[in-house]
């Protein structure tokens, strides 16, 4: 099998499904303003919260502005690229996988180029939006060093959640009933994340952490971005974070091998 | 005319009976709902544990608050009818202007229907695992109890005046796509679902109790929970069923103009 030219045949799989999207420019700008809308108004939500409050455990609202342009950010970037993942289901329920089995090339490739989201762009901008204006109104300085790290993290954050969307059209080689279950860890993770994990009760900060390591764009690297007191967080986890993300898709790359394996198709 | 209501009863019905066919799906999306409640309730939680200044609403209420929204939240407008929306783009919408019923009363129905049906199956094991388990108390008094269900009644009903004009917007957009993406955290936002309504600023709050989406989530459950007393259920209902009553009018308005200059799709 010839892999060396799998980045160029991804990206013309883009560019063909965004063409395609782009036929239809009227419903495109409409679902990206409603995009940015609909995530927009959680924000209001955690704004007029800190109105009432003041604080939440000794964060700021900047800090946690910073926490949710980085889930937002890093979840838009996992949506635009491995959404074809989510569509999967529907492939092994009408046997269309059999096609990808027989070409020459990593299914998993093939799976990811399926569908391109152009409109994911609205969560996206909505992402980087609130992710400035945490690092204008933070009163630390941005260092290259801390501007390298805030890339790597969010970086890591979107290998994180393309594992979970391959971990989710994994199941559904054995099932395709309870999928929605998933949605606690994706969309369900993008919530969580969205405020320090320090607030959530320790055995669900341990499953976000150890199982799932949404902690590592997250708490584990806040205390260099946030120039906070460390908190027994050692110095090499927080620079080490962006890694924990491109472990866990390595690791649902392999559980994705054995799933098509175990593949039997519906014959349909 | 009762001939007409056996045929409004007879949609309800069948819709019914279809929503109850996925029980797998329908125990995921529970346990989804269910996890999605513990976020919010640690997530308040932590924000009453930071601070000791007097709120609108105490910490106990908003926790009764949270996992009454994942009980009720089907019952929102926050979707078009998925049947209306292949009639229209495929012109099969023409069968139903000819159909001896009233079409903004058939539509209504429809989506009465689409609100009752998943909220029953949703809401009767949420709230009770949430009385046994989740520390949801029961309202107050049995007044508030009753306020509360003729208030969720109110609340269908206005519910399902804003969710068949959202399927009206159809008949312009065709895909819907835009209405159903902007429509819905509009509604989340301004209904209570985001979080609870008294926490918005002051100022704010003579605007949410114009609008009509604080009688969808905010009133009812307030109602319940005795945070507005049961006294005053009558301006509760009166607020919901003006709207319902001002939303119907403007959805008939809407389709009269709509069935006078469309075009159907062929094929």
């Amino acid at each position: 099998m010839r892999r060396d030219d799998a980045p160029g045949l991804y990206l013309r799989y883009v560019g063909i499904s965004l063409r395609g999207q782009m036929q239809y420019r009227a419903s495109f700008w409409m679902l990206t303003f409603g995009n940015l809308f609909a995530a927009g108004v959680e924000f209001l939500g955690i704004w007029a919260l800190f109105g009432r409050f003041g604080s939440l455990s000794g964060w700021s609202l900047a800090e946690v502005a910073l926490f949710y342009g980085i889930v937002n950010t890093a979840f838009a970037l996992a949506e635009g690229i491995g959404r074809g993942f989510d569509t999967f289901p529907g492939m092994v329920k009408g046997g269309d996988f059999d096609r990808l089995l027989l070409r020459p090339r990593p299914t998993a490739l093939q799976v990811a180029g399926q569908e391109v989201q152009l409109m994911r762009v609205g969560r996206l901008l909505q992402g980087l939006v609130v992710l400035g204006w945490a690092m204008t109104a933070l009163p630390g300085a941005w260092t290259a060093p801390k501007l390298l790290l805030l890339t790597g993290v969010i970086g890591g954050g979107a290998y994180l959640f393309i594992g979970l969307f391959v971990l989710q059209a994994t199941l559904s080689f054995w099932t395709v009933e309870t999928l929605e279950i998933m949605n606690t860890v994706t969309y369900g993770g993008t919530e969580t994340g969205q405020f320090p994990l320090t607030i959530y009760r320790p055995w669900f900060r341990r499953f976000f952490t150890f199982v799932v390591p949404l902690g590592a764009m997250n708490y584990l690297p806040a205390p260099l971005l946030l120039d906070r007191d460390a908190g027994g967080i050692p110095t090499w986890v927080s620079w080490g974070s962006p890694a924990a993300g491109v472990l866990f898709l390595l690791v649902a790359l392999r559980l994705w091998k054995i799933g098509v394996r175990h593949y039997t198709s519906t014959g349909s | 005319m009762t001939a007409a209501a056996h045929a409004y009863a007879a949609i309800v019905g069948a819709r019914f009976r279809m929503l109850l066919q996925y029980r797998a799906a329908a125990l995921a999306g529970f346990a989804t709902n269910l996890f999605w409640g513990f976020i919010r309730v640690m997530i308040f939680d932590a924000f009453y544990r930071s601070s000791a200044a007097p709120q609108p609403m105490s910490r106990e209420d908003v926790m009764g608050y949270i996992w009454l929204g994942q009980a009720m939240f089907a019952l929102l407008p926050w979707n078009t009818d998925p049947d209306v929306r292949g009639m229209i783009r495929t012109g099969t919408v023409a069968y139903e202007l000819v159909r001896p019923l009233d079409l903004y009363a058939l539509w209504f129905s429809r989506g009465l229907a689409a609100r009752l049906a998943p909220t029953l199956l949703r809401a009767v094991p949420m709230l009770v695992i949430a009385w046994l388990f989740l520390g949801l108390q029961l309202p107050p008094s049995l007044a508030s109890g009753a306020a509360w269900v003729a208030a969720t009644a109110g609340a269908l009903l206005l519910s399902s005046a804003l969710a068949t004009l959202l399927t009206l917007s159809l008949l312009w957009t065709l895909s819907g796509e835009g209405v159903t993406r902007i429509v819905p955290p509009l509604v989340y936002m301004l209904s209570g679902m985001v979080i609870p309504l008294p926490l918005y600023p002051d100022w704010a709050q003579p605007l949410l109790d114009f609008l009509p989406f604080r009688g969808l989530v905010d009133t009812p459950f307030r109602l319940y929970l005795g945070h507005i007393p049961p006294e005053h259920v009558g301006a509760v209902l009166a607020h919901q069923l003006v709207w319902t009553a001002a939303l119907v009018l403007l959805g008939r308005r809407l389709l009269a103009r709509a069935t006078r200059r469309l075009v159907v799709q062929g094929g």
